[in-house]
């Protein structure tokens, strides 16, 4: 009970509503455009990257939490900041290191999921991808 | 033989289609063709490791069954037609590597089918052999793998992509019999409009399509309306409909009896295939077996196959090219 009590809803709310948002304009790229997804993906990340990098993403981040970070655009957000910050605490070499290590969890769980994946699944078409 | 008008050739001892048959994967078994094919699969690896594999097995399995179907004996045939999509033909060589028939491997795309056919009349008309097999097959995982994206990355398709059929179809033409007759054939030209979206085959075929119906038309002397059915091999919902409105504003109208065999195999509703079925063994099969038993029981007499293939590889898509179009048409009488 104190746990639902924890819970604040409205937070979870602007998480869904911002969250849904971005995966809608993903939606609506993959429909009305010739974009293949993996250059959606590439924008999507460039994007977060760029608006990180201008301070603007974290506005986002802090009205919708998870909602702005979970997505694509999170991730290139994540680079940007963790770039912008290791520079700060190691100079211009952090600009390379940073981003990659902001994003290791990410990156990390990519390659573990992946290989464990191909380890015990084998791909049948559409029926069992639905 | 002889040539008549621009690109037809007319067959004055027709050949004969004696049998077909056809395998098809679990997709197409749920579609409303079902009951036509000779053999439905319950999962498209069929036993074997990977989908190539599957898709030769599917091929070889098919061809097996046609002889056997005929009854002539596989040293009595003289020549086998065969293709399909994957790079260098793959499919049909290490299918029917054991098959002890000289081979000539052909790619017209999804064409191919009717590629085949055509060979196949020219060279037994022309005397070099009294017995031909022709053969196709695509396989929707292994297409899919290649021409577009691999089935792992779970990829969401637009309204305008096709299913690629799984299956084969086999048939076996004799110099004489007592028919189905093939008796005109207008292999066609490579048409390119300049669509690059490897998602809308049908658009990019469709003006090849209408370039070989058209001047089959002109060439025989022929209307739409003499044939019961004309029938194109995988331009699907799209290109359906853009060369039912091409054919009508060049004179032709094929409203009444045309149809696609992307648009037959697969129920778009319950099956979520999108534009429809496309591949070799989209023609391949839907001929093999639901039209050759339409003209068995004399339900149709008169038929224009036309299989329409894109010309097209993933490298091509990649580097921005169009798709060329293509389309071979037979005409296939009782």
């Amino acid at each position: 009970m104190e746990f639902f009590n924890s819970i604040d809803w409205m937070q979870m709310l602007r998480c869904f509503i911002v969250g849904g948002l971005i995966c809608i304009i993903g939606q609506i790229l993959i429909d009305k455009t010739k974009l293949t997804p993996a250059r959606i993906l590439v924008i999507f990340v460039t994007t977060g990257a760029i608006l990180g990098g201008l301070g603007l993403y974290q506005y986002l981040v802090d009205f919708a939490g998870c909602g702005a970070t979970v997505p694509l655009t999170g991730f290139g957000n994540a680079l940007a900041k963790g770039a912008i910050d290791e520079v700060a605490k190691s100079g211009f070499v952090g600009a390379f290191i940073g981003g990659t290590k902001a994003a290791a969890g990410g990156i990390a769980a990519a390659v573990f999921f992946r290989i464990y994946c191909i380890s015990y699944c084998k791909a049948k078409n559409e029926k069992a991808i639905i | 033989m002889q040539k008549i008008g621009k690109q037809t050739i007319k067959l004055d001892t027709p050949p004969t289609i004696l049998q077909t048959a056809s395998i098809v994967g679990p997709k197409e078994a749920d579609g409303p063709l079902a009951s036509y094919f000779d053999q439905c699969l319950e999962d498209e690896f069929w036993g074997e490791k990977t989908w190539e594999k599957a898709e030769s097995k599917i091929i070889k399995e098919t061809v097996a069954m046609a002889i056997a179907k005929s009854g002539i004996p596989s040293e009595k045939i003289d020549f086998c037609f065969a293709g399909d999509l994957l790079n260098q033909c793959i499919s049909s060589s290490f299918g029917l590597r054991e098959l002890n028939i000289p081979f000539f491997g052909i790619f017209g795309a999804c064409s191919t089918f009717v590629e085949a056919l055509c060979m196949a009349s020219v060279f037994l008309e022309g005397g070099a052999g009294s017995y031909a097999l022709c053969a196709a097959s695509s396989h929707f995982c292994s297409a899919e793998k290649q021409f577009r994206f691999p089935l792992e990355l779970g990829n969401q398709r637009p309204p305008s992509s096709q299913w690629t059929v799984t299956g084969s179809g086999a048939a076996i033409v004799a110099k004489s019999g007592m028919g189905p007759y093939i008796t005109h054939i207008t292999p066609g030209k490579i048409v390119d409009m300049g669509i690059k979206d490897a998602n809308n085959m049908g658009a990019a075929m469709a003006p090849a399509a209408l370039d070989t119906l058209i001047t089959h038309f002109k060439d025989t002397g022929r209307a739409p309306s003499y044939y019961d059915a004309i029938l194109t091999g995988d331009l699907g919902y799209v290109g359906k409909e853009i060369l039912i409105e091409m054919a009508e504003t060049k004179g032709y109208n094929i409203r009444s009896n045309y149809n696609d065999c992307g648009v037959l195999i697969f129920d778009k509703e319950k099956q979520d295939t999108h534009s429809g079925g496309s591949g070799c063994a989209c023609c391949g099969t839907v001929f093999s077996g639901y039209l050759f038993k339409m003209l068995q029981q004399k339900k149709y007499k008169k038929i224009l196959l036309m299989a329409t293939g894109a010309l097209t590889n993933s490298t091509t898509s990649q580097q921005g090219e169009s798709i060329p179009g293509i389309a071979h048409a037979v005409a296939i009488e009782l």
